[in-house]
């Protein structure tokens, strides 16, 4: 047990010093370790929410309103399938059904066919060549036929619609410039979006509650004004509410416009601030080719009529068209600020979300909070490393000061592992280096007790250091792993700042046992082969 | 001349003990059962649902004024606590259905600028909705089980059944009274608290182990020794390196709660009280509790035929 081969000598001891190296860039300032030369490791810890201030968003993509988009797609299919086929009926979208009437219910068998043939779209067929009907027929009495979208269709819509939620999220925190934020998607229909160090929590959460669906549609002129207050509109025209800041400046507060969109906020390019012919802050954008022909070949029939500009079922403005709009660009104006302009900007350039995204858990920290827990958690460190150091300095003398040594070495290694994995330090992250601190010297003090009773059993010293560190050994591997059980069910259940202590914890736990059992072994063999002591102050 | 806070040999006959140990135990399980059913535990919003907001305020907090404002917004009443120093205040609100956390927040603000004089910092502003907070619960309890569970099976693995059970009471016990503790304090349960159970448990494990690792040790080497006397001389064998390890830890976490900060200071209360209770279940209620599988199960064994069943030492 006190002899070392020589390979192990050399493992040991670049192990130890690679952990001082590597935890050593987290003593400077950002700047410095920044200018290491690059042989050197430059990496710091990453500090948690807690300690450096900013956002954590847990939002729910509403999935159901997708679905629901879904159904009225496939009742708008249906349509076209049955009037095409001369086939008569009613419809209406209710509970995730499209519920069919037919007008003849001889009708029944014909119906369903077409609607099987024509509005029926398959699923996965892009992996296995075969793919399974998205939608299912049900048949009712009295010529009703019920179609509901199929199990396989509404969870490839939810999948679909959770990934690009997630990349319009990315698109948008990373246009607002924003450092180093985690998306990541969290259960079937949930992000996780955490932004460190972020000034003003309120911005992101503005810019990712918005869905930004952008629409341009004709306004319907046959609607009096008395009817849109009554609700009363032809099939494919429906009333929306003009947009907040619109109202107060004495326009109509709801319009009665054109179900079907001329084009989308999917055929845009690019959108920027710019200003209006009275410098008034508007939204620049272009079309993509094809949309630049279509709003122009839309406008070139409708000169004189106005259009709604449309975002999330709101009309931001309704202006008239005065000539035709050929160059695939244009401008929103409205009531904008710069910065409501801004916003829309950027929420166009990134695109709009599928479904509407619901705050479930929200968690700010201000940036001055987390340096006071900073500061806060590493005063508490010093003094519980102090007190630990002095009472087993107290407790084992020379062999104290080893433990003692090997612990700074210990404490080293945890933030030289933390730093290489790019794990993040959280509030409770630092209370698990506190507690491996006073949890640390268990291993030590375990094999030194084991000595002190085989020299009390007689043993000559030499003896009593080989017997201690080896009957130690199963002990500490059992004591370890069990704690080590643990930590790894908290990582897995843990969120945020608990992963964080988790993590730490597990580290502590590898690290102690190696500068225990194998550094300290290392130090006070050399030592006890050179001086041959022939007693123990233990 | 060095530290020694207990002797260098013990002879204290802890399975003596075990009686009085046992009642005690039971005692402080009736107690925690009846706080967890009358006072029930205070929950943070992890747990709860709501809406938390921490501010600094530059002069002495005036609680009563934040109260009265911040509970006149027709958001329900207000919990309002110092955090630490007096200019620090917790406000706690229910969680407000169709109202965002800015618009609370904003509510909070106008109204708080008009009846509390000076700047006011708006450190930490967090909301869970009761969608979330069930789920934490769920995970909570399920990773606490989950480690009792794998611990179970690997100390099983190691030792044998006996130990594994008697660990898992051990551990039972320390986080039923635990809980207690929080029924009775009425501290804040939140997510940090189930973390710190979980250290309770690893490190009540820790010392559990060390002492069933000698008397496993000890069934080998005395073969003759009745159990009792055994158990006693385990728990004495490794009674210093016990309390050792408790001290130091225990200082490394008292630094921790008086030096820590506010924010951590349940975490480390809960860690704190479960080193002690740990420390006590590991010598009192663990390995005793053997006495009853030996006995029961095979009540004529004799020792030796008691070490045949362990499996051979490894290394």
């Amino acid at each position: 047990m006190l002899n070392f081969p020589r390979w192990k000598v050399i493992l040991i001891t670049l192990v130890s010093l690679l952990g001082i190296l590597t935890a050593f860039p987290n003593f400077l300032t950002e700047e410095q370790a920044r200018s290491l030369p690059s042989f050197l490791p430059s990496k710091q810890i990453t500090l948690g929410l807690d300690l450096q201030g900013g956002a954590h968003l847990l939002m729910e993509v509403e999935v159901d309103s997708v679905i629901q988009d879904r159904l009225e797609d496939k009742s708008e299919e249906i349509r076209e399938a049955l009037r095409d086929a001369k086939i008569r009926h009613r419809r209406r979208v209710s509970e995730g059904k499209v519920i069919v009437t037919l007008t003849h219910p001889e009708d029944l068998d014909r119906a369903v066919s077409v609607i099987r043939k024509e509005a029926s779209g398959s699923v996965g067929a892009s992996l296995t060549g075969l793919g399974v009907s998205d939608i299912e027929l049900a048949q009712r009495p009295n010529g009703i036929i019920e179609v509901s979208l199929s199990e396989a269709a509404i969870r490839e819509r939810a999948q679909l619609a959770v990934s690009q939620s997630i990349e319009i999220v990315r698109r948008r925190i990373d246009e607002m410039g924003t450092k180093e934020p985690t998306i990541q998607q969290n259960g079937d229909d949930r992000i996780l979006i955490q932004v460190p160090g972020i000034d003003n929590p309120d911005e992101l959460k503005q810019i990712l509650g918005k869905t930004a669906k952008l629409e341009f549609r004709l306004v319907d002129l046959s609607v009096s004004p008395e009817d849109i207050e009554r609700g009363r509109v032809p099939p494919g025209t429906e009333i929306l509410e003009a947009a907040e800041s619109e109202r107060a400046q004495g326009f109509p507060a709801k319009y009665a416009v054109r179900k079907r969109a001329i084009l989308t906020g999917e055929n845009l390019v690019d959108a920027s601030l710019g200003y209006d012919e009275n410098q008034q802050p508007a939204v620049n954008f272009r079309f993509d080719n094809s949309g630049g022909k279509k709003f122009a070949d839309v406008t070139r029939k409708n000169v004189g009529k106005p259009f709604a500009i449309v975002l999330d079922n709101k009309v931001i403005s309704a202006p008239r068209i005065n000539s035709p709009i050929l160059g695939g660009s244009g401008i929103i104006t409205g009531n904008f600020t710069i910065d409501s302009a801004s916003e829309l900007a950027l929420l166009l350039r990134a695109g709009a979300l599928p479904a509407p995204l619901k705050v479930l858990e929200e968690r700010t920290v201000g940036p001055d909070l987390g340096a006071d827990s900073v500061a806060a958690g590493e005063i508490a460190a010093m003094i519980g490393l102090a007190a630990v150091m002095i009472y087993i300095l107290l407790s084992y003398g020379f062999f104290g000061l080893i433990t003692n040594l090997v612990l700074i070495v210990n404490i080293f290694l945890i933030f030289g592992i933390l730093s290489t994995l790019g794990a993040t330090l959280t509030l409770p992250g630092i209370a698990g280096i506190v507690l491996t601190i006073g949890m640390a010297v268990d291993a030590n003090v375990l094999i030194y007790e084991r000595i002190r009773e085989e020299l009390k059993n007689g043993r000559n010293p030499l003896t009593a250091l080989d017997q201690g560190y080896q009957k130690a050994m199963s002990t500490i591997v059992d004591a370890n792993i069990t704690t080590l059980i643990a930590a790894l069910i908290l990582f897995q259940f843990g969120s945020g700042p608990v992963r964080g202590f988790a993590v730490t914890l597990a580290v502590g736990i590898f690290t102690s046992v190696f500068t225990a059992v194998m550094l300290s072994r290392l130090i006070i063999a050399t030592w006890a082969r050179k001086k041959r002591p022939q007693t123990l102050k233990l | 001349m060095l530290l020694k806070l207990v002797p260098e040999t013990t002879k204290i006959s802890f399975i003596k003990f075990r009686k009085i140990a046992f009642v005690f135990s039971l005692a402080l399980l009736v107690a925690s059962f009846a706080m967890f059913f009358t006072k029930n535990l205070n929950y943070g919003i992890d747990f709860e649902g709501g809406i938390l907001i921490e501010i600094q305020t530059e002069q002495d907090a005036d609680l009563s004024v934040i109260r009265r404002t911040v509970s006149g917004l027709g958001m329900g009443d207000a919990a309002v606590q110092t955090f630490g120093a007096p200019t620090e205040v917790l406000i706690r609100l229910e969680y407000q259905e169709g109202k965002s956390l800015e618009e609370v927040v904003a509510m909070v603000k106008s109204a708080l600028a008009q009846t509390v004089p000076g700047e006011i910092s708006y450190r930490r502003t967090e909301t869970v909705g009761p969608k979330v907070s069930g789920e934490l619960i769920m995970d909570g309890i399920l990773s606490v089980t989950l480690a009792m569970v794998a611990v179970l099976i690997y100390i099983w693995f190691r030792f044998e059944w006996q130990f594994g059970l008697g660990a898992v009471i051990a551990l039972f016990h320390d986080v039923l009274i635990t809980i207690g503790m929080f029924s009775f304090t009425q501290l804040e349960f939140n997510l940090s608290v189930i973390a710190a159970i979980l250290t309770i448990v690893g490190y009540s494990l820790n010392d559990t182990v060390v002492v069933y690792d000698r008397i496993r040790e000890n069934l080998r080497k005395f073969r003759k020794m009745d159990i009792p006397a055994l158990l006693d001389l385990s728990i004495n064998d490794t009674l210093s390196r016990t309390i050792m390890t408790s001290l130091t830890t225990l200082l490394a976490l008292f630094a921790l709660f008086f030096f820590g900060g506010e924010n951590i200071k349940t975490f480390t209360a809960a860690m704190i009280w479960g080193i002690f209770i740990g420390t006590y279940s590991s010598i009192f209620i663990a390995s005793p509790v053997l006495l009853w599988f030996e006995l029961r199960r095979e009540p004529d064994t004799s020792p030796q035929e008691g070490v045949e069943v362990l499996p051979p030492e490894k290394g």
